[in-house]
């Protein structure tokens, strides 16, 4: 959370409710509802590493709010962020070891391991699906993101179809 | 048994060995399966673990070595190819990877070819075929020829053509297996609106997201059904649930 924050910044000084309210607008439904407790801890945490400064707004029924701005740091740390790629997703490890291990326990089958892994997938990509369908055709950043998850799950399902064939 | 619970389509026992060249293929090992009136199932394994010559059998396409299907309780046993041929037009409408459009009919002969083969009278052909081609999104292509439109508008109209009739039983054979991306969601979106309307479908396909659409999964291997799974949506027992899958790191 803490560079897209910065990032959300880059635009100009803004305070917690906003960059959560910004960061659902971007994500949409698909993505999980940014807890805004978590947002204030995490700009704290900016502040006190010098990525961002505070200023506190006074607000005349309200207590004061405090807006953000980034910091040369700031600029800094988002620049080297841009620069780096990132690292490959990893292959659901969990439950390849579930699978290899399986025989020398002969406490759970290969084949059945495989189906219920499979059925949990399925339902899952059904429920993406449905997000699919439900999200604002305009918003595509949103339906890029659902759309990623599918892959990276039609992925998954590929490669339990590999084991299957070959363990069966 | 009322209606309701006689079984649009029944199969037991289906076996059926492609004799070619080289050893002897077994496609389909011993197939039992039930589908409900108004179930969308989808039917889904790796390529040649015998998924469409499955779908070819339950559309009397190719006729099995061993066992039996139903249609609608119906045994068809002693059918001959032209009964199929009948059922093919009245009772099961049937959508392929290529699309099969006739490539020297128009848009709208295609979809209106069925319904007067089938006896419907030529007004109403053209009634059907104009609802359908609306609901479908191709007005304005009725003139068209198949050739002429992209590949997904192709498959929309083999849709229109294998629904024109009503039929109790739609298959789809890897209907989306030669659309790109946006073509594959069309797809989807379409077989699940006929779906909530009540059509019952039984769908071929390597792509888990088409499969997804359906509510039933069957998955198939080597000749047999491996699994069978009730897609309810249920999200898993996961922390996280879907939104597992969607999470940023933080």
């Amino acid at each position: 959370m803490r560079l897209p924050l910065l990032a959300l910044l880059a635009r100009g000084p803004a305070h917690g409710y906003e960059l959560k309210q910004d960061l659902e607008q971007l994500l949409g439904s698909a993505y999980p509802q940014p807890n805004v407790g978590q947002i204030y801890v995490t700009l704290g945490r900016l502040e006190k590493s010098g990525l961002i400064e505070g200023e506190d707004v006074e607000q005349s029924s309200r207590p004061n709010k405090k807006v953000y701005h980034l910091t040369d740091a700031g600029r800094e740390a988002l620049h080297a962020w841009f620069e780096e790629t990132e690292d490959e997703p990893r292959v659901r490890d969990e439950f390849f070891m579930k699978l290899a291990l399986a025989p020398q326990t002969g406490l759970a089958d290969q084949i059945a391991l495989i189906n219920r892994q499979r059925r949990q997938y399925l339902n899952t990509m059904r429920n993406l699906s449905k997000l699919a369908a439900a999200e604002n055709r305009d918003n595509r950043v949103a339906l890029l993101l659902i759309e990623g998850a599918m892959l990276h799950l039609q992925a998954d399902l590929d490669w339990l179809e590999r084991c299957q064939e070959e363990l069966e | 048994m009322s209606e309701d619970q006689v079984p649009v389509l029944r199969a037991d026992g289906l076996v059926k060995t492609h004799h070619g060249e080289g050893a002897p293929a077994h496609a389909v090992r011993g197939v039992d399966l039930s589908v409900r009136r108004g179930e969308f199932v989808a039917i889904t394994g790796p390529s040649g673990a015998g998924k469409s010559t499955l779908l070819h059998l339950l559309g009397g396409l190719q006729r099995p070595d061993e066992g039996s299907i139903w249609l609608d309780g119906r045994c068809t046993d002693s059918f001959g190819e032209a009964r199929w041929a009948v059922e093919r037009r009245k009772a099961i409408g049937i959508v392929f990877q290529f699309f099969n459009l006739v490539s020297n009919l128009s848009v709208a002969d295609n979809v209106e070819l069925p319904a007067l083969l089938a006896g419907v009278p030529p007004k109403k052909a053209r009634a059907e075929r104009e609802e359908l081609l609306a609901e479908l999104g191709l007005t304005g292509k009725e003139r068209s020829m198949p050739g002429e439109l992209s590949g997904g508008e192709q498959q929309r109209v083999a849709l229109a053509r294998a629904l024109v009739n009503h039929p109790p039983l739609l298959l789809a054979d890897e209907p989306a297996g030669s659309l790109d991306s946006k073509g594959t969601r069309e797809v989807m979106r379409l077989l699940s609106r006929f779906h909530g309307r009540g059509q019952t479908i039984v769908l071929v396909t390597h792509d888990a997201r088409l499969a997804s659409a359906a509510d039933r999964v069957i998955s198939f291997f080597d000749g047999r059904i491996a699994d069978d799974a009730a897609l309810d949506g249920t999200p898993p027992p996961r922390r996280g649930g879907i939104s597992g899958v969607l999470e940023l790191r933080d």
